[in-house]
């Protein structure tokens, strides 16, 4: 068969001389066998070696030079790409820890509002019956204030004339007159007397009017107190709303401080939810052996779905439809805002969606604890098989407190559900800090790709010029020798700086 | 939901379907007990009923047992003293193992010897049974000195065919030739290894009763 003839692929090998055995001539020895004296032959090789390197040095230089560009500019490239990137996704990370922290904070002014607008209905609805309370009590200590009002007794200015005319009498000698005025007198001495005796109740009935105006005087300190306190709560209320939209002007504004009060309040709640979340995990895991096991008396103990026992499934399910309906039912109550369609819907409805989801929930729970109670009873009926099979029938007899672990599993798998529906408030918050937590992690991982890329960048250019230098290192007779030759008139110089650029 | 979500969903879907409706070999265990009431071997009872409580514990939902006597012909349904597949209801399946040891303790109490022993009838017996059963894992459990004595007429050499079988020999008491000749004892259980093993089963023999954790 020709050459031509050979099929693609199938050329013959060419003669190699390295390390075929067969010829029984190696590399070397061909190498060190061009003149009878393998060290003249090793220099005349190494002559000639050093010699096509010098020519070819130019050349070289400028592939290595251009490999180490061009891997130094596809690193950079790279680099920029992912710090853009970086950039990109610190900037949507940022919107969305404002999003987030302006929403936050549009709730919790609205919720000082509502504060203080219960505040306001409760203390200030009843200001029309406080101002009427306050004008009668005012009113009344007005009246018994005018009714105490002292009326002193008529000065006697007659009774110096009677006086004066009974001395007249005596000194004249009228007997007549002077009996007419000690009657006179008489009649004055006990007129006299009357008006005291008036004086003396009307100033008893002042007295008991005054004393009457204390209570009202309290009345009227104590409902004014209460105002004070109801306008300082006010006062607070409004100062912490001050703050509040403060904090909400900054978040708008897109302010550093208020971007880095949220993150760091973001990663503060991702832990503190994830470790509520865990808890929870636990409870729902206590909640799961609970009913798992009387659960193969309803569906059976051996029966599969995909390589998980049915029984095991049918918990889980339950376990995970009470949570779904705890989640509706804080939903429902807007406790959480996981699903904006169910706040959305209208009250009445809301109201329906919370009796059905509480509805739903307490008949599971109800199904837990009769699945606790028949636990009880399997493990019982359990043991005593095997105390039967041990031989052992005195340990069939229940115990005298039996009941109180009966009792205790049925509790807990009444009030787990219940207590699971509260896992929506840490989940909420998981979720919610998630997203950022994420953006965080995802920013520190571009980072440290756009950083490693730069540096390996970095890397080649000077591996580039160090391959340069390596390349230059057995040329040193010829380099010297042309440095000789060429005189320094600083043409040498722009090629040493090409070399290290 | 658009069309572009809903496509995960009802791969993963599907896929779950897909594995829970995967046929898987059966994962049950089927024992299969046969108790040697010939001669004076009948006083041992009391030890096979130990031996039978303590597999009952062992035995889970929809494992089956069974409990045969080895008589003149033991391969025979009438020669099995109990059945049983367990329920998947744990307390159906508790109720089945306290009737089942009730019915072996009226048998124990009440059977009477027999002149001749039929093992190797009560072993094809066996595996009819698990056979049908189509358990998981199968076992034989003989509770026998293993010295067969077939009455004229029966005959016996049906090749076994024991291949996913665990054949459990146990109490195997030594009689009072093999005390004279140790190589009767020995031949018998070289004998009964090498039938089962040629039959593709495994043999195994646990004389102490106390050892009883590794059997099943």
């Amino acid at each position: 068969m020709t050459r031509a003839q050979q099929p693609k692929g199938c050329l013959a090998k060419p003669p190699v001389y390295g390390f075929d055995y067969d010829s029984g001539v190696t590399t070397m020895q061909f190498l060190l066998g061009i003149t009878p004296w393998p060290v003249v032959s090793a220099l005349l090789w190494l002559v000639l070696a050093v010699t096509a390197l010098y020519f070819a040095r130019s050349t070289a230089h400028s592939a290595i030079a251009a490999a180490a560009r061009t891997l130094h500019r596809s690193f950079r490239l790279a680099s920029a790409a992912v710090a853009r990137g970086e950039t990109h996704l610190r900037a949507r990370n940022r919107e969305v820890l404002l999003a987030a922290g302006r929403e936050a904070k549009e709730r919790v002014v609205e919720r000082e509002f509502d504060r203080v607008a219960d505040s306001v209905r409760k203390d200030l609805g009843q200001y029309a019956a406080l101002h009427r309370a306050l004008s009668e009590s005012i009113e009344r200590i007005e009246t018994d204030h005018r009714e105490a009002v002292e009326v002193p007794p008529d000065p006697p200015g007659w009774v110096s004339a009677v006086e004066a005319v009974a001395k007249i009498d005596t000194r004249e000698g009228r007997v007549g007159v002077g009996n007419v005025l000690a009657d006179i007198h008489k009649s004055l001495v006990k007129a006299h007397g009357e008006a005291m005796n008036l004086y003396r109740r009307a100033s008893r009935e002042r007295h008991r009017l005054l004393h009457a105006m204390r209570p009202e005087w309290r009345g009227v300190q104590q409902r004014l107190e209460q105002v004070g306190k109801s306008v300082s709560s006010l006062l607070e209320r409004s100062t912490a709303i001050d703050r509040h939209m403060q904090e909400y002007e900054d978040i708008v504004h897109g302010r550093d401080r208020a971007v880095a009060i949220l993150s760091s309040s973001s990663l503060v709640y991702f832990f503190v939810s994830a470790l509520v979340l865990a808890v929870a995990i636990g409870g729902a895991t206590i909640n799961f052996s609970l009913i798992a096991r009387p659960m193969a008396e309803m569906v059976g103990g051996t029966n599969l779905i995909g390589g998980f026992r049915t029984a095991d499934i049918a918990a889980l399910v339950i376990i995970m439809v009470e949570i779904s309906m705890g989640l509706f039912l804080m939903e429902s109550l807007r406790i959480t805002r996981l699903f904006p369609v169910i706040g959305a819907l209208p009250d009445k409805t809301r109201v329906r969606m919370i009796w059905i989801t509480f509805t739903i929930l307490f008949l599971l729970a109800s199904v837990e604890a009769g699945l606790a109670y028949m636990r009880e009873v399997l493990l019982q009926d359990e043991l005593a098989t095997s105390a039967l099979l041990r031989g052992d029938g005195d340990a069939t007899l229940p115990g005298e407190f039996l009941w109180i672990t009966t009792a205790a599993q049925m509790g807990m798998g009444f009030i787990l559900p219940f207590a699971l529906t509260f896992v929506a408030i840490p989940l909420e918050t998981f979720v919610h800090s998630l997203r950022t937590v994420l953006g965080l992690a995802a920013i520190g991982l571009l980072r440290f790709v756009a950083l490693t890329l730069r540096v390996i960048g970095n890397a080649c250019r000077y591996l580039g010029a160090l391959l340069r230098s390596i390349y230059d290192l057995p040329l040193f007779i010829p380099l010297w020798l042309e440095q000789r030759a060429v005189p320094d008139d600083g043409l040498a110089r722009p090629k040493r700086q090409e070399v290290t650029s | 939901m658009s069309a572009r979500g809903s496509l995960p969903g009802a791969v993963l879907l599907a896929l779950l379907l897909a594995v829970g409706c995967t046929p898987q070999a059966p994962v049950n265990h089927g024992v299969y007990m046969l108790l040697d009431t010939s001669g004076t071997y009948r006083q041992e009872l009391d030890k096979a009923q130990q031996i039978i409580r303590y597999t009952l514990s062992r035995l889970d939902a929809a494992d089956s047992f069974a409990v045969a006597r080895i008589d003149t012909g033991s391969f025979s349904e009438k020669d099995i003293v109990a059945k049983t597949t367990l329920d998947d209801r744990p307390s159906t399946m508790n109720r089945q193992k306290r009737q089942f040891a009730e019915t072996v303790g009226r048998f124990v109490e009440a059977t009477q010897s027999s002149p001749y022993t039929d093992i190797s009838g009560g072993l094809l017996q066996a595996v009819e049974f698990l056979n049908e059963k189509d358990t998981g894992r199968k076992t034989v459990l003989i509770f026998s000195d293993l010295k067969e004595d077939l009455e004229d007429g029966y005959v016996r050499d049906v090749p076994f065919e024991l291949a996913g079988f665990d054949v459990i020999a146990l109490n195997v008491t030594k009689l009072r030739s093999d005390n004279v000749d140790p190589n009767e004892y020995l031949g018998r259980l070289g004998e009964w290894r090498r039938r089962v093993e040629a039959a593709g089963g495994n043999f195994r023999v646990i004389n102490d009763l106390d050892g009883l954790e590794g059997m099943l």
